[in-house]
């Protein structure tokens, strides 16, 4: 079983290209990487036999928007080993003006409804993804849930509605 | 925001799940919709499966019926407030739910938790797994036509749920977990471990009755063995995780491995299947109620002395109710927690703990942006992940093993959904 900053230094050794920052936070490793490289640096994790990591965990995404950060977008991936039984997240910012990443499904099945559901709620499409369209919101939903400008009673589907206007109790005693 | 717009366009297809099939009427295969309202379901689960007579041949899964958008309600509310929704995604254990987003927001705040109130969580904790099977169990075995075993788990799971209503006042959404604590008063009423002791010590004889019923019943072999066989790779790279992923052999259990809440004092058996089919799952369920009756008693017996809530000094703890009502001082501490723009604000940081729910891995990822709650809440469903080697089980086999197979996955359509 690696440590934390053993797994980050093992990262940086390998791609110290495009490693952008390292967090060894509450004693769990994350690493953020560029996000052309994204796919082969988990290859490389889950076929080291140092690392090994087997299980792609998660993937998720986080939009920045009132944070601050690198880019507004992030795809976070939790890895597990079941050998070591050590865990490591790696990140990869996604700009704003371009909304593309590479799919990992090729490594993991695993990823394939992670992504989709990351396209559903924050429109950020994986490129060579099998099946990329909506999974939890119907497919003629408009907008993309999850992002921070997206308003959380949601937008225009109670326009539509006939506003019904309610009797006063003067009249209902009238009648 | 436009370009947006037209990415949307290109890629949704108008009703992509029945494009997909290619109907072919002189092979007489047929389209069946299965589901969302059908009674062995359990839930709000869809399933367009192209069939050549009685054979599945191909099958994709159609979700979001149940979804209420749990992950972006999270992010307006307070850590506290939280709780009441990780109650619902997983409605059969709600304990394990709370229990688990409550040790994602701790590691954030940096607590530390008293050992009397991590063997409590932990007793809570495997009530709830036990709950969780026996309801899969028993409908499992409902939905392949033994009635009878319903019957006989059902009256155990009344049993947990008085004890949930003796200490909670609620029995499916407890919402027990808060930051250091639990809820309501500090003391655990005094008749809950004398219940405890009495349902630990019936239980057993229960889970015999049903072991007579089932594992050595023709029709339940032949309707489970060999069914939905999961094999070792393809549970690795699916992530499935728990008991799915156990019943193929593979001893994966976080309480072990990564031990969290004084999983490490306990002595218990990890159970693992051989096969990997669907009467592999339903023993390993069998065993697993029986190692967390064991460890309910090993907590029980061994019960620490002392405070339950960690300090209330750190103004992030609410203060005992006796003590609001009773003292200035816990009124003003009481105020300042629960009150709008007050409220106790996390260090900025991610955390992602995970712990071992009765289906799986169940994660939270917790980002803080030094607000009330959290800035982005995120769940790793064991379900989600469980339900999508769904197609890969059943193509191939026949439309009746479709059900063994669906409820043997024990998906959760609240927590699949969200």
């Amino acid at each position: 079983m690696a440590s934390n900053l053993e797994l980050i230094d093992k990262v940086k050794s390998e791609f110290s290209n495009s490693v952008l920052e390292t967090a060894n936070q509450f004693d769990q490793a994350a690493v953020s990487v560029k996000r052309e490289d994204v796919a082969e640096v988990l290859q490389f994790l889950r076929d080291d036999p140092e690392t090994d990591f087997d299980f792609l965990i998660d993937v998720c995404g986080v939009d920045y928007l009132e944070m601050g950060g690198i880019e507004r977008y992030a795809i976070v991936y939790q890895l597990y080993s079941l050998k070591h039984s050590h865990r490591l997240r790696i990140k990869a910012y996604v700009p704003e003006n371009d909304l593309k990443i590479d799919t990992v499904s090729h490594l993991w099945p695993a990823a394939e409804w992670a992504e989709r559901e990351v396209y559903d709620m924050y429109g950020i499409e994986f490129n060579n993804h099998p099946d990329m369209r909506r999974i939890l919101n119907p497919d003629d939903f408009e907008g993309f849930a999850l992002r921070k400008d997206f308003p959380v009673e949601g937008i225009g589907y109670r326009e539509d509605y006939e506003k019904i206007e309610r009797a006063t109790g003067q009249e209902e005693a009238g009648n | 925001m436009e370009d947006v717009k037209q990415l949307e366009t290109t890629t949704a297809a108008p009703e992509p799940d029945i494009q997909d099939f290619v109907y072919d009427p002189h092979e007489e295969r047929m389209l069946l919709n299965f589901g969302p309202s059908h009674p062995a379901t359990h839930g709000t689960l869809r399933l367009m499966m192209e069939l050549d007579g009685e054979i599945v041949i191909k099958c994709q899964p159609d979700l979001g019926f149940l979804h209420h958008g749990f992950e972006k309600l999270g992010e307006y509310r307070s850590y506290n407030q939280v709780v009441t929704i990780t109650d619902r995604m997983n409605y059969l254990s709600p304990m394990n739910n709370n229990f688990a987003y409550i040790l994602a927001v701790e590691e954030l705040f940096d607590f530390e938790i008293t050992k009397r109130a991590q063997y409590f969580r932990v007793i809570l904790a495997e009530l709830s797994r036990i709950m969780d099977h026996l309801v899969n169990v028993s409908t499992q075995a409902m939905d392949l036509g033994a009635f009878t075993v319903i019957l006989y788990l059902f009256r155990e799971r009344e049993n947990i749920y008085n004890l949930f209503e003796l200490l909670t006042g609620t029995r499916l959404t407890i919402s027990y977990a808060r930051l250091g604590g639990f809820a309501r008063d500090r003391d655990i009423p005094d008749e809950f471990f004398p219940q405890l002791k009495r349902f630990v010590s019936g239980f057993p004889n229960t889970l015999d009755d049903v072991d007579n019923l089932l594992s050595h019943n023709k029709i339940w072999l032949n309707r489970t063995k060999g069914v939905g066989i999961i094999e070792k790779e393809d549970g690795i790279n699916y992530g499935i995780t728990g008991p799915c992923l156990r019943c193929s052999g593979i001893p994966l259990d976080l309480r072990v491995s990564q031990p969290y809440s004084s999983y490490e004092d306990f002595d218990f058996d990890i159970p693992i299947g051989e096969t990997g089919d669907t009467y592999d799952r339903y023993l390993v369920r069998m065993e697993e109620m029986k190692q967390s009756v064991r460890i309910i008693q090993q907590a029980a017996n061994n019960f620490p002395e002392g405070e339950i809530s960690a300090d209330s000094d750190s103004k992030v703890t609410l203060p005992a109710k006796d003590e609001v009502y009773g003292s200035i001082e816990g009124l003003i501490h009481q105020f300042e927690i629960i009150m709008e723009n007050r409220g106790t604000q996390a260090p900025k940081g991610e955390s992602y703990v995970a712990t071992e729910a009765p289906n799986g891995e169940l994660g939270f990822f917790v980002i803080s942006n030094q607000g009330r709650g959290p800035y982005r809440f995120r769940v790793r469903p064991p379900s989600f992940y469980n339900y999508q080697i769904l197609p890969k089980l059943i193509e191939g086999g026949l439309l009746s093993d479709v059900v063994a197979v669906l409820s043997s996955l024990n998906i959760i359509a609240g927590e699949l959904d969200r």
